[in-house]
């Protein structure tokens, strides 16, 4: 068994939470880049060239490349050869997200008791954390600040399993559509199809870990990302809602088995501030 | 961005709204106030109570903003405008009391945009999502109300060339809408 103190995971989600505020990934970036010459709509263009203006900005002064630092979503892959000392995981990450947060001048956005009490919790905290076991003696830490404007656009349906294929691709588009403007596009769209009811929107939402560009390993899948993400964009949204074409900068489907009665479908909207870093530890 | 845009002061006067027509884009100056989902609340409650609000809304722009925290050596840290639609219920007793801009993101009812052009008003556009670089532009910032609200107080901006659009004009335009009837293709 390796012994990892929690102290190693609460420093490295202090340091993620920064990170993943405040300088943009690689593959954002590119897409970003690479829609300045495909967006046909002058102010579209323009729009493309503030985020990624911003973007600079954002990485030189560490400042947060969006004021809503989000919701902070953590992913845990703990290798079953490792040992834990120090306390609970739950509270290392908490800990890491609290110090992150604090240290790093980010919005603390999150409500203590939506029924009961209204109050800022003052420091990001809690996390939403989800843990995976899997083979080794290593900790994979993937931490996603999810902002609310975009999760507000998020929609889920239990289809009929009738509807089918289409019936998915009819919802990711109404969906974007009823969206229109305000999760601050070009978005990219998560979608999760089968299991139950959480499961599906918890496979929408991780799909969005995925680096832009990275397709399904299924083909036949691969195949109905690219053919929505083209569907979207003829949607005329464009960079910011002003018009356009290039409203989403990728599309990612991933499917579990489903019930014989049921056919749920997720829609998970990420904003062009789409952040997520990982560390191993 | 790309146009040449027009230099707007705030606060804003008929004259000048009369002036703006969507998909100008604008430079804004002076003075602003941030407003989002607990003040506006407030700010309704002390309308319909008759009491005095804490800032002289005759003329005023709103932003729909909670900025993240300044770090030191700078006056506000980011400050991207959040989704305006969660303040619509809330425009017609702001207008009442004065109001003539807003500053926000995504589309707002139609009971907005009516009253955008009865009292003469207008809805600017900032890019979700550019919070630093709107940060920018904001040279002096105070909280002037509601300081246990964190990040949602009210807070004073003073502003110097903060890039917008104008989304909504008084003349009932719609620019995001017309976005999407221009760029929209068959599906």
């Amino acid at each position: 068994m390796r012994q990892i103190h929690l102290r190693e995971i609460t420093r490295a989600v202090r340091d993620l939470s920064i990170e993943a505020n405040t300088i943009a990934n690689c593959d954002l970036r590119d897409a970003l880049e690479k829609s300045v010459s495909k967006e046909v709509s002058p102010v579209g263009k323009a729009v493309l060239g503030q985020l990624l203006k911003n973007q600079d900005i954002a990485e030189a002064s560490k400042l947060p490349i969006c004021q809503d630092t989000g919701f902070t979503v953590v992913y845990l892959e703990i290798g079953m050869d490792v040992s834990f000392t120090g306390g609970t995981v739950k509270d290392a990450v908490d800990q890491g997200v609290r110090e992150g947060y604090t240290e790093g001048f980010l919005r603390k956005s999150i409500i203590k008791n939506p029924l009961t009490s209204p109050v800022n919790t003052e420091d990001n905290t809690p996390s939403i954390l989800h843990i995976d076991l899997v083979p080794g003696d290593k900790v994979q830490i993937t931490l996603m600040p999810k902002g609310g404007g975009s999760e507000n656009m998020s929609r889920i349906k239990m289809m009929k399993p009738s509807d089918g294929v289409p019936g998915v691709r009819d919802f990711i588009l109404e969906t974007v559509k009823l969206a229109g403007a305000n999760p601050c596009p070009p978005i990219i769209v998560g979608v999760g199809v089968g299991g139950t009811f959480d499961y599906v929107a918890y496979m929408a939402k991780k799909s969005l870990l995925r680096k832009i560009g990275v397709r399904n390993s299924d083909p036949e899948i691969a195949l109905m990302e690219t053919n929505w993400l083209s569907d979207v964009n003829k949607l005329g949204i464009g960079p910011a809602g002003l018009g356009g074409k290039i409203t989403a900068l990728d599309l990612f489907i991933e499917v579990f088995p489903r019930h014989i009665a049921t056919f749920p479908v997720a829609v998970n909207i990420q904003c062009n501030a789409a952040r997520v870093k990982t560390r191993i530890v | 961005m790309g146009n040449e845009a027009k230099r707007v002061e705030s606060p804003l006067t008929e004259e000048v709204i009369k002036t703006l027509r969507i998909g100008d884009e604008v430079l804004l100056s002076g003075i602003i106030y941030t407003a989002r989902d607990m003040v506006h609340t407030r700010l309704q409650e002390m309308i319909n109570n008759g009491d005095e609000l804490p800032f002289n809304a005759s003329g005023s722009v709103i932003y729909y903003v909670g900025p993240s925290p300044a770090p030191v050596g700078r006056v506000i840290g980011s400050a991207g405008p959040t989704t305006s639609y969660r303040m619509d219920p809330f425009v017609p007793a702001m207008f009442e009391a004065g109001m003539r801009g807003m500053i926000g993101k995504g589309p707002r009812s139609l009971k907005v945009k009516d009253l955008i052009v009865k009292k003469c008003g207008v809805y600017f556009g900032a890019t979700g999502g550019a919070a630093a670089l709107l940060s920018e532009s904001i040279v002096e910032a105070e909280v002037i109300a509601f300081d246990n609200f964190g990040p949602e107080a009210l807070r004073k901006l003073k502003v110097k060339n903060m890039p917008l659009i104008v989304i909504n004009d008084c003349y009932g335009g719609d620019l995001y809408l017309e976005g999407i009837d221009k760029y929209s293709e068959e599906i």
